[in-house]
């Protein structure tokens, strides 16, 4: 910065007063020990110099915020929200709602508590807590997706910094969790597609027992549990008597002809993951935005897809069906909503593409050998984890660098 | 193929004044030139306090090969010769002259008549004495630009006519008012560094621009006119060489000559045209005062050392809550504090805004959209590299390349998150090249 003293001459020598030049040159040339002579002028000057404002550049910004972002998301969750409400009724509705309170609540209750600066208007807080709730079956109790919701927010987001700092998917790590101490009601509270048309239901009814509304034992199951265990049957037939074969071979070819439900949604599942083409919707916006790059959803879904085709038939490799493994099950939520999450999956184009194929597998292989039918929120779960590791991996090669010299450096 | 660079952003435009023809400001009646306004060695003063000058008088003399010489840009007396603010943020040693109204040339300034065909000797000589150094922004001498080594030949010599800054115009009105002068200029280039190609990259918002250099080259093979679609950092040397190229100039201390390029902006072609055929010093230039904060925002021909404010009040004055005060355009710009600077060789545009668009915006962390990413037009990790400045792990952030951040600002501009990236790189970028002369002393010592 200049003392006033400095800085006054110019200031006093607009093009109109040519006289004010010739004084403000001698007050430039006086020494501090002469300064106070001129200084009554100098100070009134002062005053009349405008005075802006100091900041490094850029100056402009983008309108894009964090807030906007999240918002946003949410609100293209809002086409699979209403589908939902429609095939599983008020409940699924009314059950992610209470997720995106919980959520909400939990982020505001713990900074209140640890006297923090409260972060829930960036949005991301009921994101996840619409997320929990997406990823619930629809007959679960109202504590299920509030305990989640909180266990998001206070166990894998809040501890490790918050927005930006979470290692994990809050969400899918909320589910986990209740998968883990809730076996049965996250396992086994799937209700079918309108089943509140069913008499002594409404689409208002809240209580319901999904065991109730279970006509075969599986007929409530998701289309994946259901092809998982009709595919086992088919590949050791002989271990089993022949009308458990012909009904499991049945069931199998039935779900083949069921692609059009599946892309629907009008089929059990998950409150949020059933409606292909509702997700559709919404992440075509994202797309439209910016706010997901398709690297990720496209490579893992082209993974499940291409893997499913091989491995998943039940006449040896290349029989399966891979609209069937793309549609079934929460691999659209997945791919476009969790995998794409900002937060917790790699910042570089190569780095998605990795994480995407790496998701697919992991599905592929919980699918086909593991002991769940379905796979892609424990996928993503893991490869949440190796996100700082495939950022490390694929710095980009930089302008101007040949390739080898890009890669030596990194 | 849309011919362009990978990266960059596309920020609001808002060419206020691309439809305001260049008028030419009354002579001040005092200026303040600093002696250095170039990068380089600094200058030598040789008039002093009471000397009588004329328009186009040298009142330095170049302090070595990288830097060249200042001129009187009124006629009148040497008032003052002493440190005086600058635009470039801080105090430079400045001649002040106060005009005596008489607007009188030095005598030996006249035409040549053979100007067309003289020697790349005899341009640079000029080029040099009429103490120009780049327009654009970052004034680096151009005779040496205009010299490059045996070892590095130069077939190709890239016009910028992008002018990818938000609100600036001043290189797209020389474009419609002078193309013939450009051209001028830009076979006077190729001429001195032996290029057998030229190419004029223009954006595409300034289709006139395109129109009116397309037939001023007529029928010529050996200018190319080409439009880039519409991006910034476009302007930006690599970035410009890159989109009408192809080729990627190698990383510091890599230079376009390296790729067999030589770029100039428009403003300088007219300054070595002047300067070539006229011998005429670089005294004035074209500088947009603009912004969401200006009256009636014009494009205005200043003399060097004018003080902010005339230009300023020329262009109506301030609006109510001007808040920041740049020279440059709003992604590169130098904030002011005072309008009291003056116009350098340097100074494309004065922009002035208003409260709202300088508020502070509070910094979220990262939530690792990537955007900075995709935007870095050098192909950077710009988040990473702010986070690791924060830190100050500048050996981590020297090995994923923050020597190489061009400081364009995009990373800044499209984060959600609001984070002051490129300043925290700059940092880091600044304490690093701070640590490396500090090393390589202490090896030569």
């Amino acid at each position: 910065m200049v003392s006033p003293n400095e800085m006054t001459p110019a200031a006093g020598s607009p093009p109109e007063k040519p006289d004010s030049g010739s004084a403000a040159a001698g007050k430039a040339e006086s020494t501090p020990a002469e300064a106070p002579k001129p200084n009554p002028p100098t100070e009134s000057e002062e005053k009349s110099v405008r005075q802006f404002r100091l900041s490094s550049s850029p100056h402009l910004r983008d309108q894009e915020s964090v807030q906007r972002i999240m918002i946003t998301v949410t609100l293209t969750l809002v086409p699979a929200m209403l589908g939902a409400a429609w095939v599983f009724g008020m409940r699924a509705l009314l059950l992610t709602l209470i997720g995106g309170a919980a959520a909400v609540l939990s982020e505001w209750g713990i900074q209140k508590f640890f006297r923090m600066k409260s972060t829930i208007s960036d949005g991301s807080a009921l994101l996840t807590g619409v997320l929990v709730s997406f990823n619930l079956p629809p007959g679960v109790p109202w504590w299920i997706p509030v305990i989640g919701s909180f266990f998001a927010i206070a166990i894998v987001k809040l501890p490790f910094g918050g927005l930006g700092w979470n290692p994990l998917n809050p969400a899918l790590a909320g589910r986990a969790f209740l998968l883990a101490s809730w076996p049965l009601h996250m396992t086994r509270d799937w209700l079918p597609a309108f089943w509140w048309k069913q008499s002594g239901y409404s689409f208002f009814t809240w209580n319901v027992n999904p065991a109730s509304l279970m006509v075969d034992g599986v007929s409530t199951a998701t289309p994946l549990e259901v092809a998982k265990n009709a595919l086992k049957v088919l590949r050791d037939g002989d271990s089993y008597p022949t009308d458990i074969f012909t009904a499991a071979a049945n069931k199998f070819t039935e779900l083949g002809a069921q692609t059009i439900d599946l892309a629907v949604g009008t089929v059990g599942g998950c409150i949020g993951e059933t409606s292909a083409i509702l997700l559709l919707i919404g992440a075509a916006y994202l797309f439209y935005k910016n706010y997901i790059d398709w690297r990720t959803p496209f490579s893992f879904i082209a993974v499940v897809g291409i893997g499913g085709w091989m491995f998943g038939g039940a006449d040896g490799f290349f029989s399966g069906d891979a609209l069937f493994h793309i549609f079934a099950g929460g691999l659209i939520l997945g791919a476009f909503y969790m995998a794409t999450d900002m937060v917790t999956t790699p910042i570089t184009k190569r780095g998605r593409l990795i994480f995407g194929v790496g998701c697919g597998l992991i599905t592929l292989m919980i699918r086909m050998i593991g002991g769940y039918p379905e796979g892609v929120s424990y996928a993503i779960l893991l490869m949440n984890l190796t996100t700082p590791l495939i950022d490390r991996w694929t710095i980009p090669r930089r302008f101007g660098h040949t390739a080898s010299t890009a890669n030596a450096k990194a | 193929m849309k011919k362009t660079f990978r990266g960059g952003a596309h920020p609001p435009e808002f060419k206020l004044t691309a439809d305001r023809p260049i008028e030419t400001l009354a002579p001040p009646a005092l200026v303040q030139i600093p002696v250095t306004q170039h990068i380089g060695a600094p200058g030598r003063v040789i008039v002093a306090k009471g000397d009588q000058v004329k328009i186009g008088q040298p009142i330095t003399e170049p302090g070595g090969f990288v830097s060249v010489p200042t001129h009187a840009s009124i006629a009148g007396t040497v008032k003052a010769v002493g440190s005086h603010v600058s635009p470039l943020g801080r105090e430079i040693e400045s001649v002040t002259i106060e005009s005596d109204g008489t607007e009188q040339w030095v005598e030996d300034i006249a035409e040549d008549p053979n100007w067309a065909s003289v020697s790349p000797d005899e341009i640079r000589a000029r080029v040099r004495a009429a103490g120009l150094a780049g327009m654009g922004g970052a004034a680096f001498p151009t005779h040496v630009k205009l010299a490059p080594p045996a070892e590095k030949p130069i077939d190709t010599v890239i016009i910028n006519g992008a002018e990818c800054e938000p609100y600036l115009t001043s290189d797209h009105r020389l474009m419609l008012e002078r193309p013939q002068d450009i051209l001028e200029g830009a076979r006077l280039v190729a001429l001195a560094v032996g290029a057998k190609k030229i190419i004029v990259g223009i954006e595409n918002n300034k289709p006139d621009a395109w129109q009116t250099l397309r037939s001023a080259v007529g029928e010529r093979q050996d200018i190319q006119v080409e439009m880039l679609p519409v991006k910034y950092p476009q302007g930006a040397e690599k970035q410009l060489i890159n989109a009408l190229t192809r080729r990627e100039v190698p990383p510091p201390p890599g230079l376009p000559m390296d790729v067999g390029c030589l770029v100039q902006n428009v403003g300088s072609c007219v300054a070595i045209y002047d300067a070539v055929r006229y011998r005429r010093p670089l005294i004035e230039r074209v500088v947009t005062v603009t912004g969401s904060a200006i009256a009636e925002p014009k494009n205005v021909l200043a003399r060097i050392g004018t003080p902010f404010a005339d230009l300023i009040n020329h262009a109506g004055g301030y609006l109510n809550g001007a808040a920041k005060l740049l020279m440059g355009g709003p992604m590169m710009g130098i904030s002011q504090w005072t309008d009291i600077v003056p116009v350098i060789k340097g100074t494309s545009g004065i922009v002035v805004l208003s409260a709202e668009d300088a508020a502070n915006t509070d910094e979220l962390p990262c939530i690792g959209c990537g955007r900075c990413v995709a935007a870095c037009p050098v192909f950077l990790l710009p988040t990473n590299l702010a986070r690791l400045s924060e830190r100050e792990m500048f050996d981590e952030a020297e090995k994923i390349g923050v020597l190489e951040c061009i400081e364009c600002g995009t990373c800044t501009y499209v984060c959600p998150s609001k984070r002051n990236l490129v300043q925290h790189i700059r940092f880091g970028k600044t304490t690093v090249m701070a640590m490396k002369r500090k090393s390589t002393q202490k090896q030569t010592a």
